[in-house]
């Protein structure tokens, strides 16, 4: 990318930010050095995540938050993912159908992105992605995960403020108290609050926050009710994301967070950095051996993963 | 980079009031390893082109039933241009009479599908159209 698409990125216009967001997905050479270039122009934006299971309205939502925003003066991205068909390689993309009011402004930008094989609910690039948009000058950034079970936690890892949506109806208290994807959460919303169960699925929540054990001025995430479809309760959750962050301000708790995220970054880098060369470092007939030596019981799998990694040059 | 997967727009323009064809032609798409955008029924010329330059898509295609695809069309493709798309595939289906074929292909519409087409025809299609751009034009 030369000066000329990074300073057109930079001034939000929507085909520059398109291209590098597709650069930064296939990854490579091009995709570091567009990172490179724009990394010192980011760290501005409110990173907001949006997960939750399947068909709780969590892209519905997105787009009344995002309207919302729109109408205070905040340019607004929105990164949407959805799974990659492990069988196919293929996806549908089916956020932006429910994002329809967005269009037809420049302060809005929504694109879409497929997993790609990566676990944990958001895609590879999805990090990369936001960068771009945070260069660009949205300052407020929209992800929204795929439908999340519950342990697709990886948006809070990347995300100042996540929102996990619940919907009436998904589960006893018992679901309320399990580990995974409630824990991540600093704002809790129950959407389709018209739903019948819609108060004791806030009061199971509210149960579960009560049991967590009190610690001085710790954040507690509120839980809020919505009609996202009816542009109901928006206002209330788009101003206890704005407590979320002053709280973080507040107790300097911005730069602890941030360094924790960079640091996860780092080694999820690092990490996939080593694999691509691992690949690329060992050869083929060497791990047919190994796995025959498995096989036949003459070497245990620790030991034959300390040989190949033994051999590697790195 | 070759292998980044086909991403391909799949709009109804205009006020078509079902969209059965496009979602079969939307799982096909998908089963064939391609990321499909899907954006629905009652699209504007604005939100197709809109919605194509931010996914980035490689294709773009138009489904209509209702018959103003000749009204429709120069527009989306008009805006595609100006946008900075001017060699996204093209691509349409629907019910278009066999007249106005080689007006949409004048138009720069690469391929018309009319009802009966075989999924399996238009992923090829697809594939190799954009195989070709892809070599001649490195991404």
């Amino acid at each position: 990318m030369d000066r000329e698409a990074i300073d057109a990125l930079r001034a939000g216009n929507p085909r520059a930010v398109a291209r590098a967001i597709s650069a930064v997905e296939r990854g490579g050479t091009e995709a570091r050095a567009i990172i490179a270039a724009i990394y010192r122009y980011t760290g501005r934006a409110h990173v907001i995540g949006v997960t939750g299971a399947p068909g709780t309205g969590k892209s519905t939502l997105v787009n009344e938050i995002a309207k919302l925003y729109r109408r205070r003066g905040y340019r607004v991205g929105i990164v949407a993912v959805d799974p990659t068909s492990p069988f196919s390689g293929g996806a549908i993309l089916g956020d932006r159908l429910r994002m329809q009011d967005l269009h037809g402004d420049d302060g809005v930008f929504i694109r879409s992105m497929a997993t790609r094989g990566s676990l944990g609910g958001l895609a590879a690039a999805t990090a990369d992605a936001t960068k771009v948009l945070d260069a660009a000058g949205f300052t407020v950034i929209l992800i929204e995960t795929v439908g999340a079970g519950q342990s697709e936690v990886d948006i809070a890892k990347n995300a100042l403020t996540t929102i996990v949506v619940e919907a009436p109806g998904l589960g006893d208290d018992i679901q309320a108290i399990k580990a995974g994807i409630l824990e991540i959460a600093d704002v809790l919303i129950v959407n389709k609050a018209d739903l019948d169960g819609a108060n004791s699925t806030v009061a199971a929540l509210e149960m579960n926050l009560n049991l967590k054990p009190k610690v001085e001025n710790a954040w507690r995430p509120p839980v809020l009710k919505t009609i996202a479809i009816k542009s109901e309760g928006i206002a209330d959750a788009v101003e206890w994301i704005g407590k979320h962050r002053a709280y973080l301000e507040a107790n300097r708790l911005i730069e602890i967070q941030e360094r924790a995220r960079l640091r996860a970054e780092l080694e999820q880098v690092v990490q996939r950095e080593l694999m691509a060369r691992l690949v690329r470092g060992v050869n083929g007939t060497q791990i047919d051996a190994l796995v025959e030596k498995l096989a036949a019981r003459e070497m245990d799998v620790y030991s034959a993963a300390e040989k190949l990694i033994g051999a590697l040059p790195i | 980079m070759a292998d980044r997967p086909i991403r391909v727009l799949i709009a109804k323009p205009g006020l078509d009031g079902h969209d059965r064809g496009a979602k079969v032609v939307a799982r096909a798409l998908r089963d064939a390893g391609m990321e499909v955008i899907y954006t629905g029924i009652r699209q504007t010329p604005e939100m197709i082109a809109e919605a194509a330059v931010q996914e980035d898509v490689d294709v773009v295609g138009l489904s209509i039933l209702s018959g103003a695809h000749l009204d429709l069309f120069p527009r989306i493709v008009e805006l595609l241009k100006q946008k900075g798309m001017p060699e996204v595939l093209l691509v349409c289906g629907g019910i278009i009479p066999d007249e106005d074929i080689a007006a949409l292909k004048n138009m720069g519409f690469a391929g018309v599908f009319g009802p009966g087409t075989s999924t399996q025809d238009l992923v090829k299609f697809i594939r190799e159209q954009i195989a070709a751009r892809r070599a001649g034009v490195p991404a």
